[in-house]
């Protein structure tokens, strides 16, 4: 199956527009299920922070959703909801996304809420202190009252890199997000939530034509600002191993997190696909390697993961991005011998590569696990804005079975080889509570 | 902080031609109803095979009734999930892999005090491999020795991390806390159980429980219905028993009652959650219900989540959901609170209960929420694999793709009074619940508030 191309339109305010309809043009096919995806993706993330800010591109993603001009607190979600719709938003390292999935009658009412926000945000000392207080929730559900926290995507790229940008918690310090004002939301706006610093995607259930007529009706007179120029967040490799160390209060077991760095997603895209393809036969499915090695074999590990990308999905940030493997291991298993026999299962992919069953196993898994994620409209919508927003080209998010598919057993095995000890980072985690947990 | 000249957050949220009037909504577009087949084989399986969704894939749910009430049951049955898809006569585990990988396909089996539950993918192309393997583990699983001893000592470990969770012990705390120890609360192996599972033990689960007479199997994707039922129906045409599946026992009614608060040491979090009766999916009164629950706590734009989230920043996120069973229905209410606020959002929920009950929400409200309804309807089942999990949660409860087709024109009829009347379920004396939290910072503020029981 090819996907069909999108289309692309830019508005004069620099608003960039990616459509992708169910349905071919000229089709007399039903257009599927009558719901459409709306996404708005902002070419700012948590490594764009600037030094006692952590964790402020989050924290201003949530005052997004705390009214506009035309909207009061709340109205948003209850518009949203109230014509059947879901929505939400994430931030990533370089971008900040927002989100709808709605019936298709609701389509202007989705593009009049996404450009009414982008025009006129509500940014108010109330709902900054109330939102510091649900982001801080936040953090503790998913961080300081929970095994393995923050683990690794917090906690390893302070091991692997030394520029604030990508060393720091994107979650944020407690107290700088306490410190934040309404003014630095103010400044972060105007600075970053131009529509020329932003792409907009809309799918599913569309007629071209009229979607773009919509879409100049709302965000036709959004006004231009001008566009920061982006910085290079790209730092030296690392010249030796640097390994650090942090307990867990709930932990039960030990883990380990590995992080190398990989080629520049977009300037190289080609090896970092044979860094993806490398992760899927490390740890895809019971037959591959690692799982093989350090699960069934060995009995080292309680499970083992290994791939591209510090969030757990390749191709989801520009240069410097991460490899990362991560594994539980048992009390009596000592870290260094999980670092070996990682090592040895690399060495042994370095030598010789994958074999052609490996390589056709994994890029066939790899094709249909697209094909099942972009059957869901909002991944379709995610992808391809994050993919027009950080490669330019919405269009490769249909190209990547083909070129994942022309990855040969010689990259993967010169992926393999480029994972030294001497680059990466090791970050072992310590449990230092009740081996229940903690439960009385 | 970044720019220079920026202008002031009151000059941002104000244009010269002011507030705009939101647009309405265009005439909706008619949902087209998947062409579906559903039938039972001679086995005793239902099958449910759709065509359904934009790619080339298939998605597969199997759903075996799975109960039993030997306490080393939930043990036994873990292991048998773990290992049921780890070799046959016919393939190892490496070769089920690979077979599936080349189409592909992914299956994995998990399994709970109600079902074993077995889910995959593969390319519409594969499906016939998939149903071949999945045939393999039904009628030839061999659980080697070698196999269920290594699953059975990473299982040990899994139930620590698993039990290290707050929302798996506030799980298991609020199971024993509402059923006893009924079978259905047994929702987490014990580990000196699981310790003690052999193969033959495995086996022999096997052979008496894993059966298609009750179960159901869910095929949907870019199939046609009529030749993958035959294709179903010839493959597994060896999976074959009079005996049928077990279902789990009849849940007691949950009784309302004190909260019990949970000592969880070192918790900077706690961990909220109720429950109440209320009635199956089948019930004439579950639409207003289902609607009564979203104006509850069911979505974003509820009374509870604006409350404690929206107007007091005591939550991340506060929710209200149904849990279905055969033949039954309760609500359960969760929230994670800091521990300095658990206290108050404890009064807050119950505010909230007591509110729904006595001042029963008005056409406004009600018609949010039936929209929502409605498009969640639409949004979740328009990929393969919403569908297929929602047809695989109705069969579980003897319904089908025609109770879908129908609920939008249910839950559109709803009445405004009848969902006052649906609103008496959340008096504040049908719920119970429990509280995971530090004791030692939460015991004071609980028994100034009442209706606790502290350790």
């Amino acid at each position: 199956m090819v996907e069909p191309q999108p289309h692309r339109v830019t508005l004069p305010n620099g608003l960039r527009v990616v459509l992708a309809p169910n349905a071919e043009p000229g089709s007399t096919e039903p257009g599927g299920p009558p719901v459409v995806g709306i996404s708005v993706h902002y070419d700012v993330g948590f490594r764009s922070e600037p030094q006692g800010r952590t964790g402020f591109a989050h924290l201003f993603e949530h005052l997004m959703f705390q009214g506009s001009e035309s909207l009061e607190k709340l109205a948003h979600f209850r518009h949203v909801q109230g014509s059947g719709g879901i929505f939400n938003g994430s931030t990533h390292q370089d971008y900040t996304d927002y989100f709808q999935v709605l019936p298709s009658n609701a389509l202007e009412r989705g593009l009049f809420l996404e450009a009414d926000r982008m025009r006129a945000p509500r940014l108010t000392e109330e709902n900054l202190r109330n939102q510091v207080d649900v982001v801080k929730e936040e953090i503790r559900l998913n961080v300081l009252n929970r095994p393995y926290g923050g683990f690794p995507w917090i906690l390893l790229p302070p091991v692997l890199y030394s520029s604030f940008a990508n060393a720091h918690n994107g979650y944020g310090d407690f107290t700088d997000l306490e410190r934040a004002t309404v003014d630095d939301c103010a400044a972060f706006f105007d600075t970053f939530y131009a529509p020329g610093n932003a792409v907009l995607t809309i799918t599913g259930d569309i007629d071209v034509e009229h979607a773009t007529e919509l879409v100049d009706k709302h965000f036709g007179d959004v006004p231009a600002r001008s566009v920061p120029e982006r910085p290079s967040f790209t730092e030296p490799l690392l010249e030796s191993e640097q390994r650090d160390k942090q307990q867990d209060p709930h932990a039960p077991l030990p883990a380990v997190a590995l992080g190398y760095r990989l080629p520049d997603p977009v300037a190289e895209l080609d090896s970092y696909l044979a860094n993806v393809v490398l992760g899927e036969v490390l740890s895809d499915g019971d037959a591959s390697r690692l799982q093989q090695r350090l699960v069934y074999r060995d009995s080292l590990v309680v499970d083992v993961q290994a791939g591209a990308g510090l969030m757990g999905a390749p191709l989801d940030a520009r240069d410097p991005d991460t490899f990362t493997v991560t594994a539980v291991h048992s009390p009596e298993v000592s870290t260094d011998r999980v670092v070996e026999a990682i090592d040895s299962e690399l060495d042994r992919l370095a030598t010789e590569g994958p074999t052609s069953e490996e390589l056709s196993r994994v890029t066939a898994r790899w094709s249909a696990g697209l094909y099942r994620d972009h059957d869901r409209l909002i991944s379709r919508t995610l992808d391809l804005g994050s993919t027009e927003l950080l490669h330019g080209r919405a269009e490769l998010v249909g190209e990547l079975p083909g070129r994942v598919g022309a990855i040969t057993t010689e990259d993967v095995a010169s992926a393999a080889k480029a994972l030294r000890p001497e680059t990466r980072a090791v970050l072992e985690i310590e449990p230092t509570g009740d081996s229940d947990g903690g439960a009385a | 902080m970044t720019s220079a000249t920026h202008r002031s957050a009151e000059r941002i949220g104000r244009t010269e031609q002011g507030p705009r009037p939101l647009p309405g909504l265009a005439e909706p577009r008619q949902g087209w109803q998947p062409e579906t087949v559903d039938t039972v084989l001679d086995n005793g399986l239902r099958v449910i095979a759709a065509r359904h969704g934009s790619v080339p894939m298939v998605e597969l749910r199997l759903r075996i009734p799975f109960a039993g009430d030997d306490p080393k049951h939930p043990a036994r049955a873990e292991v048998l999930a773990e290992t049921l898809l780890t070799g046959t006569d016919r393939r190892d585990r490496i070769r089920m892999d690979t077979d599936l990988a080349a189409v592909g396909g992914t299956l994995q089996a998990t399994v709970d005090p109600e079902r074993l539950s077995i889910t995959g993918d593969a390319l519409a192309s594969g499906t016939d491999t998939l149903l071949d393997v999945l045939n393999d583990a039904l009628t030839g699983a061999s659980y080697p020795e070698h196999e269920v001893s290594g699953e059975r000592d990473r299982l040990v470990e899994r139930i620590a991390v698993a039990r290290s969770q707050p929302r798996v012990i506030a799980r298991e705390e609020l199971q024993s806390h509402r059923y006893g120890d009924h079978p259905f609360a047994r929702e987490v192996p014990q580990s000196a159980d699981v310790a003690q599972v052999t193969a033959a033990d495995v086996r022999e689960l096997h052979r008496s429980a894993v059966l298609p007479r009750g179960s159901t199997l869910v095929l949907v994707g870019d199939i046609d219905p009529q030749r993958t039922v035959e294709t179903v129906s010839r493959v597994l045409s060896g999976w074959n028993s009079e005996n049928s599946a077990r279902e789990v026992p009849a849940l007691p009614p949950v009784e309302g009652g004190n909260v019990r608060l949970v000592h969880r040491e070192g918790a900077v979090q706690s961990q909220l959650r109720f429950s109440a009766q209320a009635v199956p999916r089948t019930d004439e009164r579950y639409p207003a219900l289902q609607i009564a629950n979203l104006i509850f706590g069911g979505y974003f734009s509820s009374r509870l989540v604006e409350n404690i989230r929206e107007d007091k920043g005591y939550t991340y996120g506060a929710h209200s959901a149904f849990e279905f069973t055969p033949g039954n229905g309760t609500i359960l209410v969760d929230a994670d609170t800091a521990s300095e606020v658990t206290a108050a959002a404890l009064m807050e929920i119950r505010y909230e209960f007591g509110r729904l009950a006595l001042n029963p929400p008005k056409e406004p409200e009600v018609e949010s929420a039936r929209q929502y309804a409605i498009g969640g309807l639409l949004t979740s089942t328009s990929s393969q694999s919403g569908l297929a999990s929602m047809l695989i949660g109705l069969a579980a409860v003897g319904l089908g793709q025609e109770w879908l087709a129908g609920h939008p024109e249910r839950l559109r009829s709803v009445t405004v009074d009848q969902i006052a009347e649906a609103a008496r379920w959340y008096m504040p004396t049908a719920f119970t619940g429990v509280i995971v939290g530090d004791a030692n910072q939460l015991s004071d503020q609980l028994r100034g508030l009442g209706g606790v029981t502290l350790p």
